[in-house]
Parts: C-alpha cells; structure tokens; sequence
C-alpha cells in the first residue's frame, strides 16, 4: 500500500518534472528548476540595486555639482543635473588653494609610495631568506606591529618630536617627515615576502652560481618574477598615501595639507548653516564641495579599471599562508 | 656572496657563535637589506610603544613635562578608568567600541557572502564583470570623501522661519519619509549614528569582501552541481548542501580573523563621522581611541587617555592571537 502510494507520487513528481522542464524550454531557461530561475531572477535584481547603489552618491555628486542653487536647495536634484551650471566647476578649477592641495598629495603620493616600495622590497626579500640568522625575530618584529599598536596619543607626540627632528635637522619642508615617517604597512611586506617566497630555489641557485650577489639577485630575479605582487602592493600604497588623512591634517601646516584634508576643511566650513547668509551665486556651496569630491576621485576613477584586477589579486595572495 | 678562505673558516667555525659570526658576515648584503625596514618600524612603530609607559605616569598636557620626565602613578589611571571617577565615561566608550565593531561582525560579515552566492549566479560574464567592478569601488575612495558624501547627502533641512533654506539632502529627505521627522538631523542623533556607520561601511567593503567568497565558489566543481540537480536538489538545497560546505575553509577562516579584529575600529572614520558633534553623539559615538583623542586635544588628561588605548590594544591583541591560533589549528592557514 505505502509503496504504491510512494510510486504513484514519484509518477507525479517526474511528470510535473516534465511539465516544469518543458516550461522552462519555453522561456529560455534551459532546464532549470523553477526556484533556480526565481533564484537567478533575484539575483540579477539584487545585484544591479546594489551596483547602482554603490555607484548613486558619486553620481548625485556629480549632478550636484552641475546644478543650479534653488534646484538642489529645494530637493529636486535625485539623479540627474538641474538647472546645468558650470560655475561651481569654474571656481574650482580656479582655487588655488585647492590646487595646491592637488600638487600636495601628487607629491606625498609618487614619493610616499617609491620609498615605502623601496623598504618594503628590500625587507620583503630579507625576510623571505628562511635560513638567515635572525629570521624568526625579524618576523616577529614585523608582525608584532600588526598585534599591537601604540594607540593615539603616543603616536601622535612620537610624530610631532620626529617633526621637530626633521625640522632641526634643515628638513624644514613637513612634507618629507610625512614621506619618510608614515605610510608602511607590515602587512604589504608580509604579501611581498610570500612573494618571493614562492620563486623557485634554482633560479636563485642558478644566479649565484653565475656569480651574482644578493642585490642583483633581488633586482634581476626575485622583483621581475614577483611583478604581480610587487603591482598590487604598489597600488595598495599609492591608494593609501593618495587617502591619507588623519596624521597629515594633524601634522602639517594648512599650506602643506593634502587634498582630503581641504576637502574635509572645506566641508566643515560649508556645513556651518551661517556660511550661506548672503550667498548670491547660482550654485549652492554645496556644489562646490561636490565639485571638489568629483576632482578627488576622477584620477581613482580613471585608473581603477586598469588596476582592479590587481586588488582582487591582491585579496587572494594575501589570504592564505604556511 | 663573499668566500672566506679555508683558514678563515676553520677559525671561524670554532665554536656556534663564530660560526653566526660568519653567517652574518657572509650574508652581510640580507642584513643591510633589513636595516632602513627596522629602522622604520624602530623609530615609528616601537618607540610610540616604548613611550605608552605614560599611562602610568602623570602626563598632563599642563604640567609641561615631557613623558619621561613625569613622575610615575603605577595603576592609577587604570583605577580610575575601571572603578574609579572616570569609569562611568570610560566603560560607555568601551561598549560603544565593542558594539560597533561586533555589529560590523554581525551585518558585516553575511553580506558579502550573499554578494559573491548571487554574483556566481550570474552567468552573463561582462555583466557580471561591470557589477563587481561598480561593487568594489567605493572601498578606493577615501574615508574622507564617503563621510564628506555621507555628511553632505545626510544634511538636515534649514529653515529660517516660514520658508526652507535648504530642502535637505536626499538621503535626509528618505529618513525623514522613514521615520515621519521631516526635520530629522541624522548625524546629529546620537540613535542614528551606530546604523550610519554600519551602513556606509557595508556599502564600502561589500564588494571588495566578496572577492574572496566568490574565488571559493568558483573553486567548486561543477560536477558538484550536477550530481545535486540529478537528485532533484532546489536551489535553495544546493547553496545548503554544495556551496557553502564547498567553502567552509574560507569561511571558518574569514570567520575566525573577523573575531580577531573585534575591538579594532578605525578612528579615522568615526572622528570624520563625528566632526565637532562629538559630545553630542558621545553615548554610541565615541570610541575608546577617539575618546583619547579628544581628551588629549582638549588638554584634559594624556595618560588616561592612553591607559585606554592600552586596554583596549592588549585585549585587541589577545584576540587577534588567540584566533589566529584558532584558525591555524582548524585548516592549517593563518594570516601571520
């Protein structure tokens, strides 16, 4: 009796089985069941909601900047431009402490980014030799400073004496202590040390016998086979010396600051109420910050699909190791 | 590499420390290599902790005495910040540090595991493609930019008697819809700030963190897939029974290194979040760091301060180590 009932059930299951499969031929979805399809219609949904939405607040930035002062006062700006004006574009382009802000983190960034490459190459490659007397301490040393940290205030009087430092000894430009003081991260060298960890023995073997020494093995061998890695720790410094914020606004002069630190300046400035009396432009001062926003972003926005392939890469070898 | 002689040698080998003497010498080049790395981290790194010894001494910004010159208290901040007249502020800022970065834990850690199991499905390639490109990119925008974005789009209306100044940003104008408070000041509401900056963080670091999901499910085998919808599994069954066991490694691990990071949250972000509302939004906002922070900028107390930010590095520590060993033991990876 239970049996027959449980093959009549199956009978049924398979010819609704049909049915579905013969249904789904008919949309397109070839052999799929039907909480497949509901699963994969859900996530295409999903996934474009969420791309837009990761892409909205850059778009209405840029849309707020292009529009005009009662359009985006008034709430009527949501997704596209309002009322088009460049002015608050113009005057962005033509203020100079903006500017020179601008000049500020290209320089931190290009020079922040070749001397915390230079360390943590060298380093890197140091640490990766397992049989180098010292090997475990010089490790520790490293990873240690991943453990633990100082926490605020002694790092941060530990900046301003290195400051005066630097000042004492004629370095008198701020920006070289931030180069030189801030910005290396022991994780990256952990990445370029499994790097070059993973280069095989031979080849090393092979250039020793031909004579050559440490440096030329690192510089002829290690660092054209680790390219990949050495890319992705790059961009990961330039990325993080491009958005540095907190200890450049805490160390240096308004004149020496770095992009994100006038841009926060500024925000602060127009987000005080009383900076709007007797405002008779036709954009908003918030149309200046966003246009200050887009020029931030456009140099990130330009490079990132050329580089992004190199962060996922970067996710992947960092995860995993021994 | 330099050859030293077999006269050399033999003298040199003649007991262990000669013979690291030697090692040394020979490998001179590797050392020299180490020496500008060490000299960082010795000069920025160890030395701020060499001068934490300030939380037990009395280092105020007023007495003008520099760090090592202050006369030592022993455990007294550290009285004062657990039983003593600073621990009514002190445990509010240690909750608010733990349960922002427990709730990150919570909201943050499901959702780009969801994000790469529905990015997986999307066979489209450069559809797909584009999406994830769109997904990981506010993650390379800075703190700076986000929480001037977050602040700008977040700002309350103005009025100025009968008629509006300013209609409020947009996403005011959605949370006012929400919660019926036309006038809502979100980043003024110490109730709001916990959700805003769990928010903006999920919307910054989704994407990014699927990426590592995703290369784990792409590592399933098909075949896997296969032999599940012969048995007549739904799609729902499949997730439960090939992909996520397909993953459990990445998981447990990512799991694992989460917990560890429990107690570390960026200040940059919270103090950008703040700005100068911080004793405003002090019940949910501020954090052990950034409360040291303001305490030292306002030149109450350096080494109360920094008594904090031991406590809350040392148990950070702990944690970090202890999951770093879990995760070791459990699949034989680890970060360190």
């Amino acid at each position: 009796m239970a049996q027959n009932a449980e093959s009549i059930l199956n009978k049924s299951n398979a010819q609704v089985e049909d049915k579905k499969q013969f249904k789904a031929k008919r949309n397109g979805f070839k052999g799929m069941e039907i909480s497949e399809i509901i699963f994969k219609v859900f996530a295409y949904f999903f996934i474009t909601v969420f791309a837009l939405i990761c892409l909205y607040p850059f778009v209405y930035a840029i849309s707020g900047a292009l529009s005009g002062y009662s359009a985006l006062y008034s709430g009527a700006v949501v997704v596209f431009p309002v009322d088009l004006q460049i002015d608050a574009f113009k005057v962005v382009f033509t203020d100079n402490g903006f500017w020179s802000a601008y000049s500020n983190t290209i320089v931190l960034t290009l020079f922040g980014t070749l001397y915390s490459m230079i360390l943590s190459i060298l380093g890197g490659y140091a640490l990766s030799k397992k049989n180098l007397f010292g090997h475990k301490f010089f490790n520790f040393f490293l990873v240690f400073t991943m453990w633990f940290t100082a926490g605020m205030i002694p790092t941060y009087l530990n900046y301003i004496d290195t400051r005066t430092i630097f000042r004492e000894i004629g370095i008198t430009d701020d920006k070289w202590f931030v180069v030189v003081a801030m910005g290396i991260a022991a994780y990256n060298i952990i990445l370029l040390r499994n790097a070059f960890e993973a280069v095989p023995s031979e080849i090393d073997e092979a250039a020793r016998v031909d004579g050559a020494n440490e440096f030329q093995i690192m510089a002829k061998v290690y660092v054209p086979m680790s390219k990949a890695t050495i890319a992705t720790v790059a961009l990961f410094y330039g990325i993080s010396r491009w958005n540095g914020y907190f200890w450049a606004k805490q160390t240096l002069d308004v004149t020496d600051a770095p992009l994100q630190v006038y841009i926060r300046n500024r925000v602060d400035q127009f987000s005080d109420p009383s900076y709007m009396d007797g405002w008779h432009e036709v954009y908003a001062p918030d149309s200046l910050m966003y246009g200050m926003i887009v020029c931030a972003i456009i140099p990130i926005v330009l490079i990132y699909p050329f580089i992004q392939k190199y962060f996922a890469a970067g996710v992947n070898i960092g995860g995993v190791k021994e | 590499m330099i050859r030293a002689s077999e006269a050399q040698v033999e003298k040199l080998e003649r007991s262990y420390w000669r013979r690291k003497g030697l090692e040394i010498f020979t490998n001179w080049r590797l050392y020299a290599m180490l020496v500008p790395m060490l000299f960082f981290f010795i000069c920025w790194k160890y030395l701020p902790i060499a001068s934490m010894t300030m939380s037990f001494k009395f280092y105020m910004p007023v007495s003008g005495k520099q760090v090592y010159g202050s006369d030592w208290v022993g455990l007294y901040w550290f009285h004062a910040l657990m039983f003593g007249n600073l621990s009514s502020q002190f445990w509010v800022v240690f909750r608010n540090t733990f349960t922002l970065s427990f709730y990150g834990l919570v909201f943050g850690f499901p959702f780009p595991i969801i994000l790469a199991l529905l990015f997986s499905e999307i066979k489209c390639t450069p559809y797909r493609a584009v999406a994830q490109v769109l997904t990981y990119l506010p993650k390379f925008v800075s703190t700076v930019v986000i929480t001037s974005l977050t602040v700008l789009l977040l700002r309350a209306k103005v009025t100025d008697g009968d008629n509006t100044l300013f209609g409020g940003g947009p996403l005011a104008i959605l949370v006012g819809a929400m919660t019926g408070d036309p006038n809502v000041n979100v980043m003024m509401e110490p109730k709001y700030f916990r959700a805003v900056y769990q928010i903006t963080g999920i919307w910054e670091t989704a994407g990014y963190g699927s990426i590592v999901y995703f290369a784990a499910i792409l590592g399933i085998s098909p075949t896997n897939y296969e032999a599940a919808r012969i048995d007549g599994a739904t799609k729902m069954q499949q997730i439960r029974y090939v992909t996520l066991p397909g993953m459990t490694s990445t998981l447990t691990i990512m799991l694992i290194l989460e917990v560890g990071k429990l107690l570390t949250i960026g200040y940059e972000k919270v103090i950008l979040l703040q700005g100068n509302n911080y004793s405003v939004l002090f019940s949910t906002a501020e954090t052990v760091s950034t409360w040291a922070w303001h305490m030292m900028q306002n030149g109450v107390n350096n080494s109360a301060g920094a008594a904090a930010d031991m406590l809350n590095s040392v148990i950070s520590m702990l944690l970090v180590i202890g999951s770093n060993q879990i995760a070791r033991r459990v699949s034989n990876t680890s970060l360190y």
